[in-house]
């Protein structure tokens, strides 16, 4: 029993730190699909290329893992721009964004995916830093950095990020746009200019997330897709445009996931996001903290 | 003025005028010389190939019905089409009696009520919510295959295929090849009679704008229902005899996700506002994708459908009949 | 002779926006009814909770004698209960002829039972179409229509369902003179044929040519109901709408 107890307090702890991680991957989408309405089911990929960067940067020049995803990130935020540009054109403007935007995104997807294998290859890769090893000893407990990192990692951004949209005034035209386009216009300012900005933004947390997620466990092209359906179960659940309530979902997602796993074997763990997302979107699509 | 437009209509439903008894005719005259052709050719690999390309006008269509007609996005082509390729290891197991056409129905018939179910719980949001719910569902359909012992699990399970065709005779490949053009014919069927249907109509009014749909009467929940089930059944018919077809079935294979971005490329590539258009991308890329794996490579198989996907979406909305639609006019 | 359709204390709020309030309303068959207000006092949303687009949280709605509550925005028009968009939302990808098909194959057919011929089907599109003068156009697709076309479009298409009782909702925005007049000779002759009209609209001059009875919404209330003359002289209608 008390074995099982014990089991149970570090399934939630780590469930806990996991779900930080969870927002850093996140809050890509709680921005482009929460704030724009944009389905961008390819944000898992462009974690992973964020993942690679960090790879690269820590192989080949002996970076850090993060601060090498972090001189990536004008790249990333240009390639959102670039990536919006092309949506706002073939589809938002001929307002066909349903079936035909989706499979875009879809299609990048694949693209994003292929490419990684063809220039990396199926193996396992995986960074080293001081933090990929070792455990903080908080005396009751001990925090395994591997996880802690990417945890704070998780926090800071969203912190960041929320500063962000209330404290300067891009953030602050972001939340206009997400609210109301129509109005926006009027005061003569250009909804698409300001997405553009918000998608790159997007894009730019990817990079991070990806970061976090070579940290935590060795990346191979094709999780991606397990990520999909977990991101967009936290957004969904955490309710669309609201930044708490994506972390609390995050969070919640972890916890449940990790206890999952523990006690029933990991195998099961994908099985729980993807049933949230479903259970989810029968009984309370608007989310915990939805509008 | 009134009877002269009345006219005009008439003459141009008498250009497509073929009734669907007709047309059914029509495509298995079609299918008998496509399987002529292939005997002629003689190489069991012109089946193989041949077998692929059918299976894929037959996924193409069935997404279609849901994507094209009636504008619901499904990425959970994988959970349908898994189904029923595990539903036929279940009956090859318990059953193994049971002649595979019965198979392919019961796999159908499993993947449609699946379809219903999950219909049922998401179609009343917004379409974007049902595409993210499609996407979870391959997910959990595919966890749930991978912990079930029963069909091997992880690891898979072995289906061995009879030596012989049964009323033929000949490989059990070309037996597999016929049962899959017969599937082809009832798709492409079901496509064009619904086209010209009320139903057709319906799916299009709702394509087009849901809210003004059921201002004018359309049920819309009731016809994106049938839909689904339409659209799940088949694919869950075109994946019931893959387990004879590859021998070994395992969640990787049963839910690769090639699948997907097939069954969605290509009716976009070909075009999805009729049946012609799956028909046309399954040709295509489907004979490109087997040019392409024997001579290069698998992995680039895929980014080749990728970018022609992104590249039609953008470019040529309307598909390669759109294309050609638009230089009649 | 009871009310067509009979609307007690409906009520809708958008989170912590209160968009209707006790709001009733009363429509005998035969009558014509304008209904004015500014923008934002809840017409629109008024008229969507009647016809089921949106769910209201209090009060109900009878139309013919049934109780609306629950019942969905399709069956609500299949009883007779037919509205036209602010804003045109035609079929894109089907033609004029087909665009008023929809309602003819679901809302027509599903109510009388036994289907009619695709041949009938396509003379009575013509046939409607050239009350809107849109005969000529018949296979031509929505996004080749001017503004006034897509309006006509708009109520043939309500029409096409054939009901009881049509909501126009501002048809005649931003029409020109003549234009105004073609849509409201368009509604009189509609209502001459025995169709209940409730008509939506700013445009006064059309609104007095055309009411029996006249309500006016502000905020979310309505504040005025009766004959129309009168309402207008009313000071709190005079107020908070017309002005001067």
């Amino acid at each position: 029993m008390d074995a099982d107890a014990g089991l149970l307090i570090n399934a939630v702890i780590s469930g806990l730190l996991i779900g930080g991680f969870y927002a850093a991957v996140s809050i890509g989408v709680a921005i482009s699909f929460g704030m724009l309405d944009i389905v961008n089911i390819a944000h898992p990929a462009f974690i992973l290329l964020g993942s690679y960067a960090a790879f690269i940067g820590n192989t080949v020049f002996g970076i850090d893992p993060i601060l090498a995803t972090v001189i990536t990130l004008p790249a990333f935020y240009v390639l959102g721009m670039l990536a919006y540009q092309v949506y706002y054109v073939a589809f938002e403007r001929r307002d066909d964004q349903s079936l035909r935007g989706l499979s875009f995104f879809f299609g990048i997807l694949f693209i994003a995916e292929v490419g990684l294998i063809l220039a990396f290859g199926v193996d396992y890769r995986s960074v080293q830093a001081w933090y990929t090893t070792g455990n903080l000893n908080l005396g009751i407990t001990e925090l395994p950095w591997r996880l802690l990192v990417p945890f704070l990692l998780g926090l800071a951004m969203v912190v960041g990020l929320q500063l962000f949209l209330s404290r300067t005034f891009i953030g602050r035209a972001i939340q206009a746009v997400a609210q109301d386009q129509q109005a926006l216009r009027l005061m003569a300012a250009n909804p698409a200019k300001i997405k553009r900005i918000a998608f790159g933004l997007s894009f730019a947390t990817a990079a991070l997330g990806g970061a976090a997620l070579i940290i935590i466990q060795p990346v191979e092209p094709s999780i991606g897709r397990e990520y999909i359906g977990r991101i967009f179960a936290i957004c969904v659940l955490g309710g669309l445009g609201s930044f708490p309530g994506m972390v609390i979902a995050a969070v919640t997602l972890g916890i449940v996931e990790t206890i999952t796993a523990t006690f029933f074997g990991p195998s099961w763990a994908p099985a729980v996001s993807f049933g949230v997302l479903l259970i989810t979107l029968a009984v309370r699509p608007s989310g915990i903290l939805g509008r | 003025m009134v009877s002269s437009v009345v006219k005009a209509e008439e003459e141009r439903e008498g250009l497509r005028g073929l009734s669907n008894l007709a047309f059914v005719g029509v495509l298995i005259l079609v299918a008998v010389a496509i399987f002529g052709i292939t005997l002629w050719i003689g190489q069991s690999f012109a089946f193989f190939a041949a077998y692929v390309v059918v299976q894929y006008i037959v996924l193409g269509t069935a997404w279609n019905i849901l994507g094209g007609y009636t504008g619901y996005v499904n990425f959970g082509i994988a959970a349908f089409f898994a189904l029923g390729a595990y539903s036929t290891v279940v009956m090859h197991k318990l059953t193994p009696w049971m002649p595979l056409p019965v198979m392919v129905l019961v796999g159908g018939v499993l993947a449609g009520l699946v379809g219903l179910g999950t219909g049922y719980l998401t179609l009343r949001l917004r379409g974007v919510f049902f595409s993210i719910a499609t996407l979870a569902l391959a997910v959990v359909v595919q966890t749930l295959f991978t912990n079930w012992d029963f069909v091997g699990g992880a690891r898979g399970a072995y289906v061995v295929p009879p030596r012989f065709a049964p009323l033929i005779g000949g490989p059990y490949v070309e037996y597999l090849f016929i049962l899959m053009l017969g599937l082809c014919v009832a798709a492409l069927a079901t496509a064009r009679a619904i086209e010209r249907s009320a139903l057709g109509y319906g799916f299009a009014a709702i394509r087009d704008d849901e809210a003004a749909a059921e201002a004018s009467g359309v049920p819309t929940l009731r016809l994106k229902l049938i839909a689904t089930v339409l659209s799940g059944a088949f694919m869950g018919m075109a994946g019931a005899p893959l387990p004879y077809y590859v021998s070994y079935l395992d969640p990787t294979s049963g839910f690769n996700l090639n699948y997907a971005v097939n069954a969605i490329a290509m009716p976009l590539i070909g075009g999805t506002s009729n049946w012609v258009g799956p028909v046309v991308g399954a040709v295509l890329v489907g004979g490109l994708q087997q040019y392409v794996s024997v001579t290069i490579s698998s992995a680039v198989n895929v980014l080749i459908t990728g970018l022609l996907l992104v590249g039609f979406v953008v470019l040529a909305p309307q598909g390669i009949v759109g294309l050609f639609q638009r230089r009649r006019r | 002779m009871s009310a067509l359709l009979h609307v007690e204390g409906l009520g809708k709020r958008f989170g912590g926006f209160t968009a209707l309030q006790d709001v009733g309303l009363e429509v005998q068959p035969g009558e014509r009814l304008g209904l004015i207000g500014p923008n934002g006092s809840g017409k629109s949303t008024l008229v969507n909770c009647i016809c089921g687009t949106l769910h209201n949280e209090q009060g109900s709605v009878r139309f013919d004698g049934a109780a609306m509550n629950g019942m969905t925005a399709h069956q609500r028009t299949r009883l007779g209960l037919a509205r036209s968009f602010q804003l045109p939302r035609p079929f894109g990808s089907l033609t004029l002829a087909e665009n008023l098909r929809i309602p003819i194959l679901y809302a027509v057919n599903a109510r009388s039972g036994h289907s009619i011929s695709a041949q009938a089907i396509l003379t009575r599109c013509i046939e409607l179409l050239g009350h809107v003068g849109l005969a000529d156009k018949a296979h031509r697709l929505p996004r080749d229509l001017t503004q006034i076309e897509m309006r006509k479009l708009e109520l043939a298409r309500a029409m096409a369902a054939e009901p009881k009782l049509l909501i126009a909702d501002e048809a005649m925005a931003g029409l020109s003179h003549a234009e105004i007049d073609e849509i409201l000779a368009l509604l009189i002759r509609l209502n001459g044929q025995g169709v209940t009209v409730i008509m939506i609209e700013h445009i006064m001059r059309a609104v007095m040519a055309f009411s029996q009875r006249l309500a006016v919404l502000v905020a979310g209330r309505k504040i005025a109901d009766g004959d129309p003359k009168e309402v207008v002289r009313d000071p709190e209608v005079v107020r908070a709408y017309l002005g001067e």
